[in-house]
């Protein structure tokens, strides 16, 4: 019998908001433990949670880049379950209300549209880190992340492959980053995704016994643990077992997962309105605010660059990979660089220099505007294609205009022909033997000639102007 | 001389201290004394803060000196419920769980009243997380009611009620979650008010039930209500369920006339378990109203049998989220003997919670249990609804609602500690104001055959505390008998 596996995801985001979602706090990831806390985040007594107006603002955008409906009122609810990474042992919410939900996005997996449908996007606050590697027996808990805000995405069950989830992953990551609501770093905990995983006979319609992976890292081991419980339950449904509904964790190492408990004994989270929060009312005006607010998503942003600048998909797929990359790149094209030169320029030796730097593209000195100059340089002859690749490092490192280096080092091309061809008769004179075979047909000793000639001149030679001059130098005598 | 200072209310102390009668500072130690030669009878306070409450007192006499104004409340002596935050002192809600804690932050409410020049005095004995109607329930000592040593002040908030009824406070802080005011000043004879719901700031009052819970204060009489009420209220930032409304100035319904008054007498109230004594203690304070040009019309409230029903479901659940944080993780107590997580919240919480608090936590868990939240919470969510809208309705023909505050007079200690749905019935009268959010106030309405006081409660349409303080305004000056001291004042 054919299996095939079938998969849902719950992705959680910390939004990027200045506070925390109920408290003053600031949302910051790098600092000293329990320096972020108040008494509402910690919990103390009498202490009341106000929400967060950026977070509805950036959760609502997600929402609707995610093609979801907004709630004209949704609420806050108490999840119930005793912990020590949670200052209050009840998590603040969204249990039947959720602020967005009946959504749908749309992503590529290589070159063919593909759809999901996005059950629901629901605000709540992340809990504290616990440490146990303070010594033997003792633990500590860090409420630095405690009341960070955070926002659940879940999923329709519509994924059909690990390739397929992954490739939605990086569109999902792709849009949060554009919509620049989470820095999505997965390392830091920003951005969590587990999947929920079942197989079923090919054509069968019902949903197999599914099992939600937990402890996940990394897309790439979203993929692996994907394939790991395809195999894991196809395997068992063979041998005439019978699989139960559980959570599992992920363990990279072995790569395999592991039970971590069965739906028998999940928690009964006894959720119940939050009394301490009035309830959330985005209404029509405010939710068009935000929607008027919103960036071009990545897919639309490519397929406009595709057609605009005549790009091939996977130029503009590379330009459009983040926003910061394509601002770039169309405010080099709107300074007068022509688009297919601006493409390369940025996703060649640009793009280069940024990753040996360890930089961003938004961050860099060399701006947009000089790199169209530098391009029109050579565009107009003033400098070689060569010249060209030896100041972008002094650009990038110094953020000088590329005319200035050229001046400074005097670096204008050498396009006149008296006096290449003055440079070039020497070269000659002092390379009889290159010269005698090439003119006993040995055409590659033309290669060599040209490169003493660009050496010459520091490479300051025009090349096409250098070959004409060979060719007419050669023939003649 | 300083036995009359302490038995004067704050609108009369406001005026001596700025004639100059008296100071500041001769009035907090006049109070301390007091409080210091009855506490050991009344058993009021936890703890009180003689040396803040002096350098206080010595600071409003200062700028008075200067000819600045310290403020409505300066120099007035102020006692604070044990669950109202402060960063002077301790907070602990009576409970060994929190005994001893040290609070990071004052509550907003207090904080006004300090802004206002108010001297604080120290905390006040409660019901254990202000659960109960006797203070019985209190893990530290048991406080008597100031009218006879062998009665409970009620309660929650009786430690706040005797204070006031022993002259060992000018003006008491209390909360108000089914009745936790308004009972205990009934009870003790002194003027209690739960504002509307959004009144006065939560932040900083350790949650009882969060939708219902209201600070307001305990007074010697309407016109210290309305001055209190004038400090407390307003929109605070940090409480998300704080109304955003302009505060008026509560004093000036006072002295008003009342001839466009309609008071509604609900039906549903006055039923064979009202006893007889108590039903003619009220039928008199309406005849009084009605002498001073109030209307009087019958009104109903059809679903206030389901009242207690409602409130126990509600309040628990609530409570039961409300006190999960009480762990022993980041304050407060923790057991020595645990031995792993699961072990400390056991143990911690078998041990730092009282026999009441447990109950609670047990009923409100239950409640939101899965296969038992539609029949129990959610329910009992829609009654809450129909119990607003009985209000709506009955506001419609009437403007202040007149009741009962209890069915009966304090009653002995340990009279009905054994039997708690005997004790929940305490609050027959009182819980549907808190679930329908309206402002309610007990007024102290003349001593019933056990020589005890008997309260009337007037309940009025959400955020009019205005003509609530000018109906009892209008009550107070001509019901035509003085309360007098409670014998222990
Ligand atoms: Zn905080």
């Amino acid at each position: 019998m054919e299996y095939e596996v079938v998969i849902g995801m719950e992705i959680h985001v910390e939004i990027d908001t200045k506070s925390k979602v109920f408290c003053g706090c600031k949302n910051e990831f790098h600092a000293p433990a329990n320096s972020h806390v108040c008494p509402v985040c910690l919990g103390m007594p009498g202490a009341l949670p106000v929400m967060n107006r950026e977070m509805v603002n950036k959760s609502v955008a997600v929402g609707l880049a995610l093609n979801c409906e907004i709630s004209r009122w949704s609420k806050m609810d108490r999840k119930n379950y005793f912990y020590p990474d949670q200052s209050k042992n009840y998590q603040i919410s969204q249990f039947d209300l959720p602020l967005c939900h009946d959504g749908s996005c749309e992503f590529e997996v290589n070159g063919e549209i593909n759809k999901i449908g996005i059950t629901r996007a629901h605000l709540e606050e992340d809990t504290a880190r616990n440490d146990h590697t303070q010594g033997i027996g003792e633990s500590g808990i860090d409420f630095n992340r405690c009341g960070v805000s955070l926002l659940e995405i879940v999923t329709e069950p519509d994924l059909r492959s690990a390739e397929q989830t992954y490739a939605f992953l990086n569109h999902l990551k792709q849009t949060l980053l554009y919509l620049g609501v989470s820095d999505c770093n997965m390392e830091e905990g920003s951005l969590r995704a587990e999947p929920n995983i079942s197989v079923r006979p090919v054509g069968q319609k019902e949903f197999g016994i599914k099992s939600e992976v937990k402890n996940v890292a990394s897309f790439s081991g979203v993929q692996k643990a994907i394939e790991y419980e395809f195999k894991r339950q196809v395997k068992a449904l063979k041998k005439g077992e019978t699989l139960i509904q559980e959570t599992r964790g992920w363990d990279a190492d072995q790569g395999i997962t592991v039970p971590q408990r069965t739906k028998e004994s999940a928690h009964d989270y006894r959720y119940f309105p939050e009394p301490d929060l009035i309830p959330i009312a985005v209404d029509e005006a405010w939710e068009q605010e935000i929607r008027e607010s919103l960036p071009e998503l990545p897919l639309a942003r490519k397929h406009r660059t595709t057609e605009q600048y005549s790009l091939s998909d996977y130029d503009a797929g590379v330009l459009t990979a983040s926003r910061e990359m394509a601002d770039y790149f169309e405010a080099c094209v709107a300074a007068g660089a022509p688009a297919k030169l601006a493409t390369n320029w940025i996703t060649g030796d640009l793009q280069a220099l940024i990753s040996d730097a360890k930089a961003d593209i938004t961050n860099i000195k060399i701006t947009p505007e000089q790199l169209a100059a530098m391009i029109g340089l050579i565009e107009d002859g003033t400098i070689s294609g060569k010249i060209a690749k030896d100041i972008l490092p002094d650009m990038f490192e110094s953020g000088k205009e590329p005319k200035v280096i050229v001046e400074e080092n005097g670096l204008v091309q050498i396009s006149d022909l008296s006096e290449l061809e003055g440079i070039i008769r020497e070269i000659l004179t002092q390379h009889p033997g290159p010269v005698e075979d090439f003119r006993s047909g040995k055409m590659q000793a033309k290669g060599f000639l040209v490169g003493q000639s660009m050496k010459a001149t520091k490479g300051k030679a025009n090349p096409k102007v250098v070959n004409q001059i060979l060719d007419q130098l050669l023939n003649e005598e | 001389m300083s036995q009359e200072i302490i038995q004067k209310t704050a609108h009369e102390l406001h005026d001596d201290l700025r004639s100059g009668a008296t100071t500041a500072t001769a009035l907090a130690e006049a109070q301390l004394a007091h409080i210091d030669g009855h506490d050991d009878k009344v058993k009021a306070y936890l703890e009180t803060w003689n040396d803040e409450a002096l350098a206080q007192a010595a600071a409003i006499d200062d700028a008075l000196s200067k000819g600045n104004d310290p403020g409505l409340l300066a120099g007035i002596p102020i006692g604070l419920k044990d669950n109202l935050v402060t960063t002077t002192g301790t907070t602990g809600c009576s409970s060994q769980i929190l005994k001893g804690f040290e609070s990071p932050y004052t509550a907003t409410a207090v904080q006004k009243l300090y802004d206002a020049g108010g001297v604080m005095m120290g905390k006040l004995n409660m019901d254990e997380f202000a659960m109960g109607s006797s203070t019985e329930n209190s893990s530290m000592q048991k406080t008597a009611n100031p009218w006879n040593l062998n009665c409970v002040p009620g309660g929650s908030s009786g430690g706040s009620a005797a204070s006031v009824a022993a002259n060992e406070a000018v003006i008491s802080i209390g909360s108000d979650t089914g009745g936790s005011i308004r009972q205990p000043a009934a009870f003790c004879g002194c003027v209690g008010l739960k504002p509307t719901y959004g009144r006065v700031s939560r932040y900083g009052l350790i949650a009882f039930a969060s939708s219902l819970d209201q600070i307001g204060p305990l007074t010697k009489d309407v016109e210290d209500s309305a001055w209190a009420l004038n400090v407390l209220s307003g929109k605070d930032p940090h409480d998300a369920t704080s109304a955003d409304l302009p505060v008026p100035d509560y004093r000036e319904a006072l002295g008003k006339d009342i001839n466009d008054i309609t008071i509604g007498l609900p039906k549903e109230y006055f039923t064979d378990s009202l006893g007889d004594d108590m039903r003619q203690k009220i039928e008199t304070a309406v005849d009084v109203l009605k002498a001073q040009g109030a209307k009087v019309v019958e009104v109903e409230l059809p679903h206030t049998n389901h009242g207690i029903a409602v409130y126990y479901i509600l309040a628990t659940a609530e409570a039961s989220a409300n006190l999960a944080r009480f762990d022993g993780v980041r304050y407060g107590f923790r057991h020595p003997d645990a031995k792993d997580v699961k072990e400390m919240y056991t143990m911690t919480k078998s041990e730092g919670f009282g026999p009441e608090v447990q109950r609670r936590i047990m009923l409100g868990t239950y409640v939101l249990s899965s296969g038992y939240y539609d029949a129990y919470y959610k329910k009992a969510q829609k009654v809450r609804a129909l119990i607003r809208r009985d209000f709506d309705q009955a506001f419609e023909k009437c403007d202040i609602i007149a009741t009962p505050t209890t069915p009966a007079s304090a009653f002995e200690f340990g009279a009905k500690s054994q039997d708690p749905l005997e004790m929940y019935l305490n609050d027959i009268y009182t819980t549907t104001a808190n679930l329908a959010g309206v402002p309610a106030i007990s007024l102290p309405c003349g001593l019933t055959e056990q020589q005890l006081p008997a309260g009337l409660q007037l309940i009025g349409k959400p955020f009019a505390e205005a003509d609530l303080f000018r109906v009892s305004h209008a009550y107070e000056q001509n019901r035509g008998f003085d309360m007098g001291h409670a014998p222990i004042a």
